[in-house]
């Protein structure tokens, strides 16, 4: 009996130390800790067209013709075109500047009109859409690379180099009606 | 004393999910590389689109949900000229699931422009590298 008693005696739990363990934690879980930002494709809808307004011309080598049937495949003025040509298309495209007569006259002219049936799985047209803001983004950081040294997304926002950029590869995305024969 | 509240102030923190809305759709983010940060989350709106969830691993047709409630196609166009009053530079996040048909899609654009509501981003999670893609360009 008395022996038992002195052993309880001796029997504590070191408490010192947890303020910094504690602390040490808060710091992990501080550093660890990611809040989810959100990430995505941005693009602007073109305004709601006046009713009694025609659509702008614009002339046929100028305008890139991208249709996701619902089959998924995608179609680059009718041709069926694989996934992972999509964006070496698209650049040859924009960045013709004159040389191919069936291509784009220059970058600022040339617009790529994207159109879906409504059956098409939303996965691949975000993969088609991908690749078309994929071959935007490599002609922009090329051409930024060539003038200032550094890519497009380093430029500080709303500079003077930004906007150039911008004025050389206007993003001219155009997002048309579907087809109704689908 | 000290040292149990502040391990209670850890478990919280770290047990805390800040989440207001309840997602009453199911998403499966579709996957994209060239994706962008949207920084000033304040402006952004969102959108889901996606199988109802019933429950039990269930789901059901694909609905909309803006906010807390799930709304009618019809409606979108008011509800965003709403809160575009409210914040004229909005972005409308679309949040929709990967294995939706676009029609949907096309519709709520249609909507979205005939609200004014013309900044939108296509809601979609980095692409791990590595994988199929495997293009050298």
């Amino acid at each position: 009996m008395l022996i038992d008693k002195r052993d309880r005696d001796s029997a504590e739990i070191p408490g010192s130390s947890l303020a910094d363990i504690a602390f040490l934690l808060l710091i992990f879980f501080l550093l660890v800790t990611t809040i989810n930002v959100d990430t995505g494709i941005g693009l602007v809808l073109p305004p709601k067209p006046k009713p009694n307004q025609s659509p702008p011309k614009i002339k046929k080598r100028n305008l890139m013709d991208i249709l996701v049937n619902a089959q998924g495949q995608v179609l680059i003025n009718n041709k069926p075109t694989p996934m992972n040509q999509i964006k070496k298309k698209v650049k040859n495209f924009i960045n013709n500047k004159g040389k191919n007569p069936h291509l784009s006259v220059s970058p600022k002219k040339a617009v790529v009109s994207i159109k879906t049936a409504r059956q098409t799985m939303y996965n691949t047209y975000i993969s088609m859409f991908d690749q078309v803001v994929g071959a935007y983004k490599e002609l922009r950081n090329a051409a930024s690379q060539a003038r200032f040294g550094k890519n497009y997304d380093a430029l500080p926002d709303g500079s003077a180099a930004q906007k150039k950029i911008q004025k050389l590869y206007p993003k001219q995305i155009s997002i048309a009606k579907p087809e109704n024969n689908d | 004393m000290p040292d149990i509240v502040f391990i209670l102030l850890i478990f919280f923190m770290v047990t805390t999910v800040l989440k207001k809305i309840k997602l009453k759709v199911h998403i499966n983010y579709p996957k994209a590389k060239n994706i962008e940060k949207i920084e000033q989350k304040r402006l952004i709106s969102y959108i889901y689109v996606g199988p109802r969830r019933l429950g039990a691993g269930k789901y059901g047709k694909t609905q909309i949900q803006i906010d807390n409630a799930i709304v009618d196609m019809n409606d979108i166009s008011s509800i965003e000229s709403n809160k575009l009053n409210q914040q004229p530079k909005l972005i409308v996040s679309i949040r929709m699931d990967k294995n939706t048909h676009t029609g949907v899609l096309i519709d709520i654009q249609k909507q979205l422009q005939d609200a004014g509501a013309l900044r939108i981003n296509y809601s979609s999670k980095p692409e791990n590298s590595g994988g199929s893609s495997s293009s050298s360009m």
